[in-house]
């Protein structure tokens, strides 16, 4: 991605990535997954993104409100449209595609990101 | 878990549904403790049973359940039940069911790396803890398979759910879609051993039958045919009808047939109570009329009577019955007399009976009637409709309930009904049509009337505004004569009659006359006779005199001669 793309990003999207992990516990995948994000967040985000990690073990009601099914799940809550991404985060490009922090285009093109999104 | 019910070795403890039919079927319920597959095709009521499922056991039997969704929200799922009249909102509030639907769409998630749902089973622990949830739902769990990509994962994970499950204690029902030779589409039949029903809807000359059938059930006897079953404003309702046997009491009690004349003609007393009654006979010739006065009668008695039309719309029968004298209405406005008309197409034959079986039911009439069951055949085969009859006789019996069944038969075989439901039949009545000298005329006999001494008599059969009459055919040199020549045979014959008496009055009057003539010439000959006699006795006299004279004359003369004598 060239700096004039990730210019024109950062002119229309808001200056915070609020991102929220699900977690049900701290299982190994649970742990690996916020490793991951971390790792992302300061590599790709350079930590202009605030990381909310919610065990669903200590608040179960909101699995139901929020409509998590699979664990871990990543949602952006900002910037919008709000985006799920499950599993451990440990495919990189995967994670940046599905946040669309990184436009398609050399990595694998499977992931496209939906433009009908809700 | 309910440890309790693992102490009884013999008997597996069973969750009843309070679905009509299905816990005999499965004779109590579904498997205690344990996940139920329901599966079959879109539309065959898959949701609806796991539903009242939960319903009913938060309302009948006070174990509240979780229902999750797959499919369909909350909203959606309020509202289909509302028109069972479950009120899913209320039970909610009470926290006596849990909806949860899982909503997840796969083109708004991603997947990167391992995971597991636990989501699932946190949302899952939580519904079944805030509601203490005995019975829990998840409908079509095969979503899981188009949500998410990574199928390994989801198999390995609904493997853990339904161990899982199991060790809750709850009594589960998963639904899932039925896929080409497979129960269900992604093969979860595998996971789930102990009890799998399959719902069906099968089509049969445009006519769709929905059946059931339980595939397997580990651990306990069960119903293995398939059961025919009906979705109505009960919700579902399966019919197990199976071949009851021959049990059937034989009550002694007789009841009127509606008809004076007929009863007569039924060893005096008329139908034996709870037997089956078979009216048959060719077109118009008063079959439904006979069936509507045992109707009648039957209400009169104030018993109820249950008439299913499969030709004539209720209405109809009313308006037609008027016109013999019959006020129908009446009984159906007391109530005590209900119609179902139907065309014999609307379901299938098993279908039929299902909906018979619930109204008999529901209504506990003492009186059935199925005019005609020739149309039956519309909806099935001869001999299905002769199992479906036998079915219902048997089970109309066993609960001592008349039966009247009317047939059409063709004009050929007055004594072969189309449907060979002779040998079903306790009384069988035929009617006939006498066609001779330009006219038609209806003749009624009983071709067989079990454990009654009964009229071999051809007695003709009379409808009018006055109600039925049956009336003697004229029986003579002539043959059986009906109708008009029977009046005329009868009018030939008084005209005989009066001939007769003449001609005999003519002869005593010829021996009267005779003797009067007789006794006129006796009087002249008497007469004459006098005249005669008193003729000859003057001239005897005279003559007798004249001796005399005669004998004085000699003796004179004599003297004058006085010789010596």
């Amino acid at each position: 991605m060239s700096e004039d793309e990730m210019l024109d990003k950062e002119t229309t999207e808001p200056e915070v990535w609020l991102l929220r992990l699900y977690i049900a516990g701290q299982t190994p995948k649970s742990v690996r997954a916020i490793a991951n994000l971390r790792k992302i967040c300061e590599t790709h985000l350079e930590n202009r993104c605030q990381i909310e990690v919610v065990d669903l073990m200590e608040h179960p009601e909101i699995g139901r409100t929020d409509q998590i099914l699979a664990i871990p799940t990543l949602v952006r809550r900002l910037p919008e449209p709000i985006t799920k991404i499950i599993g451990d985060l440990s495919n990189t490009e995967r994670v940046l595609v599905g946040l669309d922090i990184i436009q398609i285009g050399g990595v694998d093109g499977n992931d496209a990101t939906d433009p009908i999104r809700k | 878990m309910d440890k309790a019910c693992t102490h009884e070795p013999q008997q597996l403890p069973k969750c009843l549904t309070g679905i009509q039919g299905l816990d005999e079927v499965t004779n109590g319920g579904l498997p205690k403790g344990r996940t139920a597959l329901v599966c079959g095709s879109a539309g065959c009521g898959k949701t609806l049973l796991a539903m009242q499922f939960l319903v009913n056991g938060a309302t009948i039997y006070d174990e509240p359940g979780v229902f999750m969704s797959f499919e369909e929200n909350e909203k959606e799922l309020e509202e289909n039940v509302a028109s069972l009249g479950i009120d899913l909102k209320e039970l909610v509030a009470e926290k006596k069911i849990s909806l949860d639907y899982v909503y997840f769409d796969k083109n708004e998630i991603s997947e990167t790396g391992e995971y597991d749902l636990d989501g699932l089973f946190v949302r899952l622990e939580y519904a079944i803890k805030t509601t203490g949830a005995k019975r829990v739902v998840l409908d079509t769990i095969e979503a899981l398979f188009s949500g998410l990509s990574n199928e390994s994962i989801v198999r390995a994970e609904l493997r853990r759910l339904f161990r899982w499950l199991k060790d809750r204690g709850v009594t589960a029902i998963v639904t899932g879609e039925k896929g080409a030779g497979t129960f269900t589409r992604h093969g979860i039949e595998e996971y789930v051993s102990d009890c799998v029903i399959l719902l069906d809807n099968l089509v049969h000359d445009q006519i769709s039958t929905r059946r059931m059938r339980i595939i397997k059930y580990r651990g306990s006897s069960h119903g293995t045919n398939e059961y025919p079953f009906l979705i109505d404003e009960d919700g579902i309702c399966i019919m197990p009808i199976t071949s009851v046997g021959l049990t059937a009491l034989a009550p002694t009690e007789r009841i009127s047939t509606g008809v004076e004349r007929l009863d007569i003609m039924l060893g005096g007393k008329g139908y034996y109570n709870g037997s089956s009654i078979l009216i048959s006979g060719t077109a118009g010739t008063g079959k439904s009329t006979l069936a509507a006065y045992a109707a009648d009668a039957a209400c009169r008695r104030g018993e109820r009577c249950l008439y299913f039309a499969f030709e004539e719309s209720d209405h109809q029968i009313i308006r037609n019955m008027k016109s013999v004298g019959l006020d129908l209405k009446q009984w159906q406005e007391q109530g005590l007399l209900r119609f179902v008309a139907s065309r014999p197409t609307l379901l299938g034959l098993e279908m039929h009976l299902v909906r018979m079986y619930k109204l008999v039911n529901e209504f506990k009439p003492r009186l059935v009637i199925l005019d005609p069951i020739s149309n039956l055949t519309a909806s099935g085969e001869t001999g299905e409709v002769k199992i479906m009859l036998t079915r219902l006789l048997d089970f109309l019996k066993l609960q001592g309930i008349t039966a009247i069944f009317t047939n059409l038969s063709s004009p050929n075989q007055t004594e072969t009904t189309e449907l060979q439901t002779s040998s079903l039949i306790d009384t069988w009545i035929a009617l006939r049509d006498i066609e001779m000298n330009g006219e038609r005329n209806r003749g009624l006999y009983i071709l067989k009337s079990r454990g009654m001494a009964h009229s071999n008599q051809i007695r003709e059969f009379i409808l009018s505004d006055q109600g039925i009459d049956l009336v003697d055919v004229y029986t003579g040199t002539e043959g059986i004569l009906t109708g008009s020549a029977r009046f005329d045979q009868e009018g030939k014959d008084a005209a005989q009659r009066l001939l007769v008496q003449q001609e005999i009055e003519r002869k005593q009057r010829e021996v009267d006359r005779k003797r009067a003539k007789m006794e006129a010439e006796i009087a002249s000959l008497q007469l004459a006779f006098d005249a005669d006699e008193e003729e000859l006795k003057k001239l005897i006299a005279e003559e007798a005199a004249q001796l005399g004279a005669l004998a004085k004359a000699q003796k004179d003369i004599a003297a004058l001669r006085k010789g010596d004598k």
